[in-house]
């Protein structure tokens, strides 16, 4: 095919409005949500955890999490009496299909506590990146673009939490979302949905009628690894100090 | 103007340096997206076309929309608070065409014991069971409505 000069100049514009029209990206899906009147997070109640894993696998079904790999899992925590610095910590496929029966004569304490993205106010994730890929969205929310991830893994690296990993069919950083595309409808998450006993809680703190406010004034709250000063936002209520 | 009679070659390359840091203005206009800085040092546009995914969940809500026969068996039950979907699984599509997409209905015998077999890694408080001497075997929906699971005469309705 030939193409002459006049026809050329004629393409060329077109094209122009073409690739502008690609880069604007798809138009914003909740028109009905503010992002600067939000800042979310999450309260994990961990005496009223059972340990069924359904938050595990309602995350998995809402965001097509690959087999394997978790956005959320659940950990067991046994802490024996001689030795309470070095629990014994077991999480069988993330917790998704429960967890092996424990011994009568087994000694010490178990319990459980279920692990996502802190979605961390400094996050040492977003720091590293090196194109810009993930971000802090303005509402709070640790978020990865995966159409400009290059899936260099360094932020699964940054990460102390172990909460991001390579998705193994689409070769990019992937995490929790704090389900963005339900919260920005006014749903809760889906583990939170799924979550029998309420041990998991979706969090605005920027909303003054939430009762996490009340929550943390009245509860033994903590984050995980403080001494890190990563301002991580999912709560922890009674948190043993064996936990990491 | 003297000083320059020798320095024709130090212009072409200046030349050359202003042209390439032309094309290089012009090449980032188009490679870098739109929405780039919009809210800071990403694509501002990712959040939409994050927010834009599909939901699998339905939301108690719109259960309770249709069933309100179940709220009401639910409500004043120990399962009050226990979310539909936590039991039934993700149903969005039912709630979206109610007429074509029909649920199965979860079988007790696995269902409950995901949360009520018994295990010191729970809850003292938690109401647990070992299986197999509670029941014998029979599935828990011949003594416990699963909707208000509390005994009673007659069993379940």
């Amino acid at each position: 095919m030939k193409i002459t000069r006049r026809q050329m100049l004629i393409l060329l514009p077109a094209a122009a409005v073409a690739w502008e029209h690609v880069l604007a990206g798809t138009p914003e899906a909740s028109p009905n949500y503010t992002m600067s009147e939000h800042w979310w997070s999450m309260l994990i109640d961990i005496p009223k955890c059972i340990g069924c894993g359904n938050c595990v696998r309602a995350c998995q079904e809402e965001n097509d999490v690959p087999n394997g790999f978790f956005r959320t899992w659940v950990e067991r925590y046994h802490v024996s009496d001689e030795d309470m610095t070095n629990p014994v910590v077991i999480s069988p496929d993330g917790g998704k299909e429960g967890f092996p029966p424990v011994a009568k004569e087994d000694e010490g304490k178990y319990f459980f506590v279920p692990k996502l993205c802190n979605h961390c106010a400094d996050s040492p994730c977003t720091q590293v990146c090196p194109v810009g890929a993930t971000f802090i969205a303005p509402d709070g929310v640790v978020l990865v673009d995966q159409k400009y991830c290059l899936g260099c893994a360094y932020c699964v690296q940054a990460c102390p939490y172990g909460c991001r990993y390579i998705h193994p069919q689409k070769e990019v950083a992937d995490k929790c979302t704090l389900c963005y595309h339900r919260i920005t409808k006014g749903l809760t998450t889906a583990c939170c949905e799924a979550c029998p006993t309420g041990a998991r809680q979706l969090v605005d703190l920027k909303n003054p009628n939430d009762p996490i406010h009340e929550f943390l004034r009245t509860h033994a709250v903590q984050i995980l690894k403080p001494q890190m000063a990563t301002g991580a936002k999912v709560f922890y209520n009674e948190l043993d100090g064996s936990v990491r | 103007m003297s000083i320059f009679k020798d320095a024709r070659h130090l212009f072409r390359f200046v030349g050359i340096f202003v042209l390439m840091f032309i094309v290089f203005l012009i090449v980032r206009h188009f490679i870098v997206p739109k929405s780039f800085g919009e809210y800071g040092h990403y694509r501002g546009a990712a959040m939409g076309e994050i927010a834009a995914h599909p939901i699998h969940f339905a939301g108690h809500q719109a259960c309770e929309t249709c069933h309100v026969d179940v709220q009401d068996v639910k409500k004043n039950g120990k399962h009050a608070h226990v979310n539909c979907e936590a039991c039934h699984g993700p149903l969005a599509k039912h709630a979206e065409d109610p007429a074509s997409v029909t649920p199965t209905k979860p079988d007790t015998a696995t269902l409950c014991v995901r949360c009520h077999a018994a295990s010191v890694a729970r809850p003292k408080n938690f109401p647990q069971v070992q299986a197999e001497e509670h029941s014998t075997g029979l599935p828990c929906e011949t003594c416990h409505q699963p909707h208000s699971p509390a005994m009673t005469a007659g069993g379940a309705k």
